[in-house]
């Protein structure tokens, strides 16, 4: 390790870094090391690689008809007539229905958290960047729709338009961008004061650079992080739409719509109805805090010292 | 008040008829952490007399503060005591229910933390934090600690105790939250206190204070104090017996006095002499300083033999391989070839390794002392407001923060201008509106001879290439997700210098002019220690070869043996390239050390300014005077020599600076007429005051006056 022998200058010690054994690794490898350590994290993963996979590959090896009704198949109790989770109000097969339902909870959970976080991050560091006038002009706009419940918007939106998996994503991404753009000017306001900032414009750089090469890959954690948080919020909002009646209209399917419609059977004694709906959405949803969590730990690069 | 001889242990010296008030035998603390299981102390053995002041010094690392938190039980988490016993007047608090020991601690007990800030709760007010212990420990009603709250107030000096009781701490200054933190501290009458870097958080006239009211409460209460610091100046005017720890051991421990005159183990050797202080005393010019090669030991690794012989001059294979364990006696040591003892006062010892001729007088440019006829940088008459908002909707500007007042100086190509003041004086605003990073409300910054404010768009971008800024936390000034070689491209890239292979190159000759290996450059700045970071934030500040350096506070976050390697390393950087340096610190040795001349700060004003020697040793403004006696020194008996000019209060708030001399509402001297704002006169030594302490001596005749 000791083939270097460049001159070092007289009295000056050539000293190394702490350890100077250790692996020169890049800030992603040590943040995977540290999200790897969090066990939670790991357990997310794998819950949701195990979701995903369930109800995007499992209808290739599992074929159920989710179109047509058959009336001669309804509430059949799991393991009946080859149904290994039986069969609801209307003869469809309940576990190719969840699969099917989990699909449009997770694409729909995806894409709004996704949009839900580029809106808001985009508006929150613009404001941040910009400050002044600017920054109280587009503030009051987040506050003011911050202070409208955002259940009663979507029930309002959604009574409005015809709901659809794409007309879903947009309207839960219009009202969940709020939460990102405050999280994000706030990053901004205080990156922008950092030393390493003022250390860049003491040699002479511009508003430009600071943004590109010093505010955003530092904002870009806290981004991502929350954006896991927003993912699960919008699957839940998914859930809520859908239990109010406000859904994708049959015979698509969702946890939400599927869990309210099994609520009807309470008094029945069609537990297979409600509860796998129900604990599906708390494995997906608690999926993604537990990655979140882990993320959190390793975008903090300031952790890693320890 | 301030006959702070030293004193000698009551009890020490006489046959162990006393019991020791806490004893520590064979301690063990391991703290785990997610890379593995740190053994912050191993075996640590202390004895405290009952009214003895025990100093432990060490540098960041050393376990001088675990020790603290190991006999508090205050131990962050995953740190435990795995082994040894820790006596307190007789009784292993190790052995004890959790119950006793809690009475022991909260009651027998006292500690003082370093930040005053942070160990008071902002949401109770003093009064019920002062008084808290008492309606835990003794039960006593609302009323009655109230009275023994403004009691133990008035006791720690406190003015008007009465009404502070119902203050919120943010209410109060840095130093008169301190003397709540004691009170507190006190309120039960404890047998020990323990105060883990008590005035490190404030500045020195605030230090001095502090450190008093501590002699003094020691004495009225009759208790032992524990005075845990990094700092050799405080403990040797305070402690009456001294312990020092190096990686997680005691290595020497003896008499204060004896201990400064003849240390033993050849790290308290190394360690005085890396103090900026004794290489201004031990010759004429500015010698070299000795500096401790290479970093303290990671404590997580398993480690054979004397803890230091990584890093020691004197090291013999035995070392590395024989475990040394404390020598018998009053002074014990754990080193196998120690100072002998009785031997000349190592602080005039030359350091024997690594010296080389000292700077040439006549290096680069112009000599110290005299600016050369063309300044690097020229500050006229620099005036910076800042505007201070009142509360509510519109924001009225309810005043101004006169953060600086018209100050002027030059500083000449390749000399180094010392800038000295306490918190708040301005220092660091002149220093950022010298960069440019701020604009002046008026006055001019001339850089060259050209005036920044006249500078914009590619000319402004190209001023910054003539001078940069050198931080005191380069942690917090690089980019935590940038690379090393990321941040050393980064000024080059501003200022379009050269393309990526002649940028590589530039890169390469940095590191080899700070001494760090190519290897750092594949690495993140979380990676390094405080030392090695500074020296790539003085590569990242050479990267555009500016002629002149503006370093705050570069040094002030480092331990004395990698603070000795930066300066050291500054001075050749400056011999060789001719770089001139604004040096702003509120260490006077440091400045002393470094400094051509020196400029002294008082609340945005200069108040003096001269060659470095004539304002330290024959200091003309009174603030400078009262500033150069509270720094503790090394020197065991330097306290007596002092002329004893003690400022009393603290810093006046800038939003509401006194008329005329800003000092005189804490001057002894002052009278009517310094009402009246006196000009800043004198040749080479200017100072701004009335009734000035001396007249200007000529250099020469002052500089005769320093070595007799």
């Amino acid at each position: 390790m000791t083939t270097l022998s460049e001159p070092i200058r007289p009295g000056a010690v050539p000293d190394q870094p702490a350890d100077a054994d250790a692996p020169v690794r890049g800030l992603w490898r040590q943040g995977l090391a540290v999200f790897c350590e969090n066990r939670l994290a790991l357990v997310g993963l794998g819950l949701f690689v195990l979701l995903a996979g369930i109800c995007f590959l499992g209808p290739l090896f599992y074929h159920t008809d989710q179109v047509h009704t058959d009336l001669t198949a309804v509430h059949l109790a799991p393991g009946e007539q080859g149904h290994p989770l039986g069969t609801d109000g209307v003869g469809y097969d309940q576990l190719g229905r969840l699969m099917l339902g989990g699909q449009t909870s997770i694409i729909v959970g995806l894409a709004a958290g996704i949009l839900a976080t580029a809106v808001g991050t985009v508006w929150g560091a613009v404001a941040g960047f910009a400050g002044g006038w600017v920054d109280s002009a587009m503030m009051r706009v987040v506050d003011a729709m911050m202070s409208i419940p955002s259940l009663f918007l979507f029930m309002l939106l959604a009574a409005i338009v015809t709901p659809s998996v794409s007309m879903l994503i947009v309207i839960i991404g219009a009202f969940a961008w709020l939460g990102p753009a405050r999280l994000v000017r706030g990053e901004a306001l205080t990156l922008r004061s950092r030393e390493y900032v003022q250390a860049m414009r003491g040699m002479g750089g511009t508003g430009g650079r600071a943004v590109r090469r010093h505010i955003v890959p530092n904002a870009i954690g806290t981004v991502i992080v929350n954006a896991t948080f927003q993912v699960a919020d919008a699957i839940l909002y998914v859930a809520y739409l859908s239990f109010l009646g406000l859904g994708v209209p049959p015979p698509a399917a969702n946890w939400g719509g599927m869990l309210s419609d099994g609520l009807a059977d309470t008094y029945s004694g069609h537990w297979w109805l409600l509860y796998p709906p129900g604990i599906a959405i708390i494995l997906i949803v608690l999926a993604f805090n537990f990655i979140g969590d882990g993320m959190r730990d390793a975008f903090e690069v300031r952790l890693r010292r320890r | 008040m301030s006959e702070s001889t030293v004193r000698h242990a009551p009890a020490a010296g006489e046959p162990a008829v006393v019991q020791p008030l806490l004893e520590l035998r064979d301690l063990d603390t391991d703290i785990a952490l997610r890379r593995g299981t740190v053994h912050a102390l191993d075996g640590v053995s202390l004895q405290v007399m009952p009214g003895e002041t025990l100093g432990v010094v060490g540098e960041s690392g050393s376990g001088k503060t675990m020790t603290a938190l190991s006999i508090m039980g205050l131990l962050p988490p995953g740190g435990r005591v795995t082994g040894g016993q820790i006596l307190f007047e007789g009784r292993d608090l190790r052995s004890l229910s959790a119950d006793e020991v809690r009475r022991i601690r909260g009651v027998r007990m006292g500690m003082v933390f370093q930040d005053p800030l942070t160990s008071l709760n902002p949401t109770m007010r003093i009064g019920v934090q002062v008084g808290e212990p008492l309606r835990v420990h003794e039960r006593v009603g609302r009323a009655e600690a109230r009275e023994r709250t403004i009691e133990i107030l008035r006791r720690v000096g406190m003015p008007r105790p009465e009404r502070i009781v119902d203050n919120y701490p943010h209410e109060l200054s840095g130093g008169m939250r301190q003397r709540v933190a004691i009170a507190m501290a006190l309120v039960c009458s404890p047998r020990l206190l323990i105060a883990d870097e008590p005035t490190t958080a404030l500045d020195v006239t605030t230090q001095r204070q502090i450190l008093e009211l501590i002699d003094d409460l020691r004495e009225e209460f009759g208790m032992a104090v524990v005075l845990v610091t990094h700092d050799l100046g405080v403990i040797a005017g305070r402690a009456d017996r001294v312990a020092v720890m190096y990686a997680g051991r005691v290595v020497e421990t003896a008499a204060t006095e004896e201990l400064f005159r003849s240390p033993r183990h050849r790290y308290t050797e190394a360690l005085m002499e890396a103090l900026p202080e004794s290489a201004v005393r031990e010759s004429g010019e500015h010698a070299r300083l000795y500096s401790i090669p290479g970093l303290p030991p990671d404590l997580s690794r398993p480690l054979t033999g004397c803890r230091f012989a990584p890093r020691c001059r004197h090291v013999t294979d035995e070392c590395r391989t024989t475990e040394v364990t404390l020598s018998a006696g009053e002074h014990q040591h754990a080193c196998l070839h120690p100072v002998p003892a009785g031997s000349a006062a190592p602080l005039s010892r030359p350091g024997p390794v690594q010296v080389q001729p000292v700077s040439d007088p006549a290096a680069p440019a112009a000599g110290p002392g005299e600016p050369a006829a063309e300044p690097v940088l020229s500050v006229r008459d620099l005036v910076k407001n800042y505007a201070a908002h009142g509360r509510g909707l519109l924001r009225r500007t309810a005043g101004q923060v006169s953060a600086v007042a018209g100050v002027s100086f030059d500083v000449g190509p390749g000399e180094t201008f010392g800038l000295v003041g306490e918190s708040g004086c301005g220092k660091s605003t002149v220093g950022r509106l010298a960069v440019g990073l701020e604009r002046p409300t008026a006055g001019q910054i001339l850089l060259d001879g050209t005036d920044l404010a006249g500078l914009a768009g590619r000319e402004r971008r190209r001023m910054h290439r003539q001078v940069q800024l050198m931080f005191q936390d380069s942690y917090a000034a690089m980019n935590p997700r940038m690379r090393v070689d990321a941040i050393l491209a980064e000024p080059l890239e501003i200022q379009k210098v050269g393309g990526p292979a002649a940028r590589r190159a530039r890169i390469a000759t940095l590191l080899d002019q700070v001494g760090l290996s190519r290897r750092v450059l594949e690495r993140y700045p979380h990676e390094f220690s405080g030392g090695q970071l500074q020296r790539i934030g003085l590569a990242r500040s050479l990267a555009l070869q500016p002629r002149l350096i503006v370093g705050d506070e570069p040094v002030s976050a480092l331990d004395v043996s990698i603070q000795a390697q930066v300066l050291n390393l500054m001075r050749d950087l400056q011999r060789e390239l001719g770089l001139a340096y604004v040096f702003i610190s509120h260490d006077l040795s440091v400045v002393d050390y470094m400094a051509d001349r020196i400029g002294v700060m008082y609340l945005g004003k200069l108040v003096e300014v001269g060659p470095a020697r004539d304002v330290v040793r024959a200091a003309r403004h009174p603030y400078t005077q009262a500033l150069i006696d509270a720094v503790p020194s090394v020197t065991p008996n330097a306290a007596t020599e002092r002329d004893g000019v003690t400022i009393r209060g603290e810093l006046p708030s800038a939003l509401n600076p006194p008329t005329g001399c800003r000092f005189r509402t804490r001057c002894p001297l002052a009278q009517d007429i310094c009402e009246t704002e006196p000009p800043l006169a004198g040749d080479a030594h200017q100072v701004a005051c009335h009734f000035p302490l001396r007249p200007e001596s000529t250099a020469a005749s002052a500089r005769a006056g320093a070595a007799a």
